[in-house]
């Protein structure tokens, strides 16, 4: 019914329009077209100069509206660099943007049309066109400098003392694998992938490295000040990890691994604190269409202290022992109990 | 020129038996309207069509506004259209990446290159540079039918059963590779891809004969720094156009082998669905190189013709000489090649080698001198004009407005550390929509106001046009502007609904706004196509040969041109067409020679 409405307010606004404009088309028949053109130019150079003082207010009201919702303070030690830049940029490029909005509606409203006036032949200043193509080169070197200055950091090589985590994007979901006690990803080749028997990684169980390797799915855990470098793959089509927080961002493709690394700042529990949403978390979102569940294609992120994390890996059981429960210590002593205690004993080692 | 004499003789001389056999007044409906060869009807031809798509692809936008402004409402009106896509009132998945890939392909394509380039450089050309016609009208008639060509293929795949592609507009593999990875992947792709192939071959051929009409054609007198800026950037559009598209032609081919033929150019490694495929070997980046080796000079395809005829026109209704018309020219020029080379700025986050993100970030940012140059040089023709604001020159000092505005965010994008965070969100889809997509429809605005009369004999309303262009002008800031913010906020974009995110979820009222600002401003578009339509049969009559006192030599031609566009000959050209306010005069025509007395620019 709503529809129908606006639908119908719709039409009848259009019909309106149409019979202001014949009856105008009239009204300057009988006035004279001369005169009809040129009240109308005194109104547009009006409305012109409204557009830029309304727009400018505009720009500052919308600022007010919504410059809470933008993320706060960057979660991780890229993202300070990130936000850095973004920031000079935002001022170097606000100044131009008033000056060069207020001249151009300023000129177009004094130099409207007007009986008293004759444009000023003008074609051309060379000195004038020189000022201003050198001034922007100069300012833009500056910002590409820093921008590439920041952009070497941030991509450049991780840390040794980094964790290695990896991320495989499908459609449409988050696999995670942890190296665990050895710090080595073990082989895998997409081959060998098997969901239904315990190997969704396609690790190859040969690899001695891939016997501790825990894999997760959709929530990631990292360790507060510790670096951490991505791995990062995909199963199917390409995948985005887009981690707005940390304000890093790398395609997921498949067949070609891509990394990142940082380091996260604030645990969750912080975060909780600083943005007083006691539901916060960190998201991981795919940021390259995927197909129909792109939208929803969440993963979460749970940074934490060593002391947390180390417990949380502990409770995990490798992949190659779920995969193949007859090579499970645990399992052969059959007593499910006694798999606790031994996953402790391997994480205080 | 020798070639211009002779067309000259061929197709001019009055009266005459000669003339007879060409037939030019004997046409049929069919030859006349429908498989005509004569430029001013070709062009119009790619006006309507590409109306018709603008028509379709802002309807479309509408659609998904709906969905991101309401996700948890329904609308029964859409599943009584719509059916299975709109189940229940509510745009399914598929159906809304359906919506938002035909939208970008309908209007980067369809409209913004065809629709415009294919309008004005076709009009244009021949009338500005003094010829009869093109170089090759056969040609230029077949470019307009492969378009129309491109154009039914493109239609139909909105009506097949699985839905059109749905990859988004850039198309990437291997989700556009694979027909398991979803509906719009399965015959819906093979027709898009099918469908730009004919585009592209549309597009070179007009580009080709764009670029040898230019070169070879121009009247006497007319050097190449004798010809209005809006030449010179249809030149250059259509370089581009020529160097640019068979990449992308390449790019598509291989794709529709991935597809069909089992070859692996793009894929490797790829479980999906727990379906291991046999591809190995091939590379997803490729297809991105391709793509946007096109994709970045296409922006430009689209931008530079809007600017060239925004100088015209703001020089016009200025009545001032373009400010630094060599200036102007220079950075087109710089534009065109450094269009080539900043490709990769799309592709910072893919993985690519950061040394060589560094270079294409210099590069990228390179392009912002040329553009400062031709925005302070817009500024400079205003300034000390006596500027009368027509429906044109309204679109025109719209369009320098969006492009300062779109341009400066595009320094944002273009640094790879900024962009790290802010690449694939709203902040993007804000920003080139802004710098391209509605500055250059400001550009095309212009152009129809500026140029109906020539094309129809008639005027637009004035009413209708003004009213077109302040709630277009109002709706474009209020739906972009603040969309910037959720870019900062970084929620990404082609997300058809957020409530299931906890960072991403408040910005309902936002979108909601967004939403109803997107459906008046298409009804203001619908305004401007009765406007058009309606002016065609019923508008004011032009009863001036050169009702806005411009200097070109289109203006020299009779108010209905007939086919061959001067009923004498085509005159000669004594000057550049920028003479405005000189000696105290208020225009002086290219076709006047210069006087004795005269001063020199």
């Amino acid at each position: 019914m709503q529809t129908f409405f606006i639908l119908a307010i719709l039409v009848l606004v259009f019909v309106i329009i149409l019979q202001i404009s014949k009856a105008s088309e009239y009204v300057s028949q009988i006035k004279g077209y001369e005169n009809a053109r040129k009240q109308s130019n005194r109104i547009n150079g009006f409305m012109l100069l409204g557009f830029l003082i309304f727009g400018l207010i505009g720009v500052y009201l919308c600022n007010e509206w919504l410059k809470d919702r933008i993320l706060g303070e960057p979660a991780s030690d890229h993202g300070e660099l990130v936000d850095r830049m973004l920031y000079v940029t935002l001022a170097v490029t606000s100044i131009v943007f008033v000056c060069t909005q207020v001249a151009l509606f300023w000129f177009a409203y004094k130099y409207q049309e007007s009986d008293n006036r004759k444009a000023y032949y003008y074609p051309h200043n060379n000195r004038l066109e020189l000022i201003w193509t050198v001034i922007p080169a100069i300012v833009l070197s500056v910002l590409v400098g820093f921008g590439i200055f920041y952009w070497f950091k941030i991509t450049g090589p991780a840390p040794k003392d980094a964790m290695v985590v990896e991320v495989v994007g499908k459609q449409f979901g988050w696999e995670f694998r942890y190296p665990g006690a050895d710090g080595m990803l073990g082989k895998k080749y997409f081959k060998k992938v098997d969901a239904v028997n315990g190997n969704p990684a396609g690790q190859l169980w040969e690899d001695p490295a891939n016997h501790d390797d825990v894999f997760v799915e959709q929530e990631m855990h990292l360790v507060v000040g510790k670096p951490v470098q991505l791995v990062i793959g995909a199963k199917d089509v390409i995948h985005d990890v887009g981690l707005v927080h940390f304000r890093m961002k790398m395609d997921a493709v498949p067949g070609t691994p891509t990394t990142m690394w940082f380091t996260p700042k604030f645990t969750t529990k912080e975060m909780k604190e600083k943005t007083g949403n006691k539901d916060f978390v960190y998201e991981l979102s795919c940021d390259q269409m995927c197909g129909k569940g792109h939208w929803s294609m969440r993963g979460t992120i749970v940074v934490e202290t060593q002391e947390e994390f180390d417990a949380w890996i502990a409770s995990k059981k490798p992949q190659y022992l779920v995969a193949n429960p007859d090579k499970d210590p645990a399992a052969k002593k059959d007593s499910a109990s006694a798999a606790l205690p031994m996953a402790t004993a391997v994480a205080k080692n | 020129m020798s070639e211009t004499m002779m067309t000259t003789a061929a197709v001019a001389t009055p009266a005459t038996t000669h003339h007879e056999e060409h037939g030019h007044h004997q046409e049929s409906f069919i030859s006349k309207y429908i498989f005509s060869m004569d430029h001013k009807t070709i062009g119009k031809q790619f006006l309507i069509t590409g109306i018709v798509w603008a028509i379709v692809g802002g309807l479309f936008s509408v659609l998904f506004r709906l969905q991101l402004g309401y996700p948890d409402k329904t609308f029964p009106i859409l599943e009584t259209f719509f059916g299975q896509w709109a189940k229940g009132g509510q745009i399914q998945p598929e159906f809304y990446y359906g919506l938002v890939t035909m939208h970008g392909t309908v209007l980067v394509f369809f409209v913004l290159t065809a629709g415009l380039s294919g309008t004005f450089a076709n009009i244009l050309i021949p009338l500005q540079i003094g010829a009869r016609d093109m170089a090759s009208p056969f040609m230029n008639m077949l470019s307009y039918w492969f378009f129309f060509l491109a154009s039914v293929v493109m239609m139909s795949s909105i009506f097949v059963n699985t839905g059109p592609a749905s990859g988004g507009w850039t198309m990437y593999p291997p989700l556009s590779a694979l027909k398991q990875a979803g509906d719009g992947q399965k015959i819906g792709t093979d027709l898009w891809l099918i469908s730009m192939a004919l585009f592209i071959v549309s597009s070179l051929l007009g580009g080709l004969n764009y670029i040898a009409t230019i070169l070879n054609m121009r009247t006497k007198g007319m050097s190449m720094t004798r010809m209005p800026l809006t030449i010179w950037a249809v030149f250059f559009t259509a370089i581009l156009g020529v160097l640019s598209f068979p990449v992308l032609l390449s790019g598509a081919i291989l794709l529709l082998f991935d597809r069909n033929l089992g070859t692996s150019f793009y894929l490797s490694d790829i479980v999906i669905n727990g379906e291991v495929l046999p591809n190995e070997g091939g590379s997803a980046i490729l297809y991105q190189h391709l793509f946007w080796f096109l994709g970045h000079p296409e922006v430009y395809i689209i931008l530079l013709p809007a600017m060239g005829m925004v100088s015209e026109i703001l020089s016009v209704n200025s009545r001032k000489p373009i400010f630094g018309y060599m200036a102007m020219l220079g950075s087109l020029f710089a534009i065109a090649i450094l269009a080539f080379l900043v490709w990769a700025h799309h592709m910072f986050v893919t993985g690519l080698n950061p040394f060589l993100g560094s270079v294409f970030v210099l590069l990228t940012l390179l392009i912002a001198v040329p553009s400062a140059i031709k925005v302070f040089n817009w500024l400079t023709t205003l300034w000390r004009g006596n500027i009368r604001f027509t429906p044109a020159a309204l679109f025109a000092i719209g369009f320098v407005s969006l492009f300062i505005s779109g341009g400066l965010t595009g320094i944002f994008l273009g640094n790879s550390t900024i962009d790290i965070h802010l690449h694939d969100t709203m902040f993007v889809v804000a920003h080139f929509h802004i710098v391209m997509g509605v500055a250059s429809f400001f550009g095309m605005f212009a152009g129809v106001y500026h140029w109906f009369p020539k094309m129809f004999g008639r005027y637009l309303n004035n009413t209708m046009a003004y009213i077109h262009f302040w709630v277009t002008m109002i709706g474009a800031y209020l739906i972009y502007w603040p969309m910037h913010y959720q870019g900062l906020a970084g929620v990404p974009r082609r997300y058809l609904d957020k409530s299931g995110w906890v960072n991403f979820n408040n910005f309902r009222d936002l979108d909601q706004m967004i939403t109803i600002v997107t459906i008046v401003v298409f009804a203001a578009q619908l305004l401007f196509v009765f406007n058009f339509f309606y002016s065609i049969y019923k508008g004011r009559k032009v009863r001036s040969q050169n009702p806005w006192g411009a200097n070109t030599l289109e203006w020299t031609t009779p108010i209905n041109p007939g086919h061959g566009n001067w009923e004498g000959d085509i005159p000669e050209v004594h000057r550049w067409p920028y003479d405005y306010a000189k000696d105290g005069r208020e225009f002086i025509p290219q076709t006047e020679p210069v006087g004795a007395n005269e001063s020199k620019h």
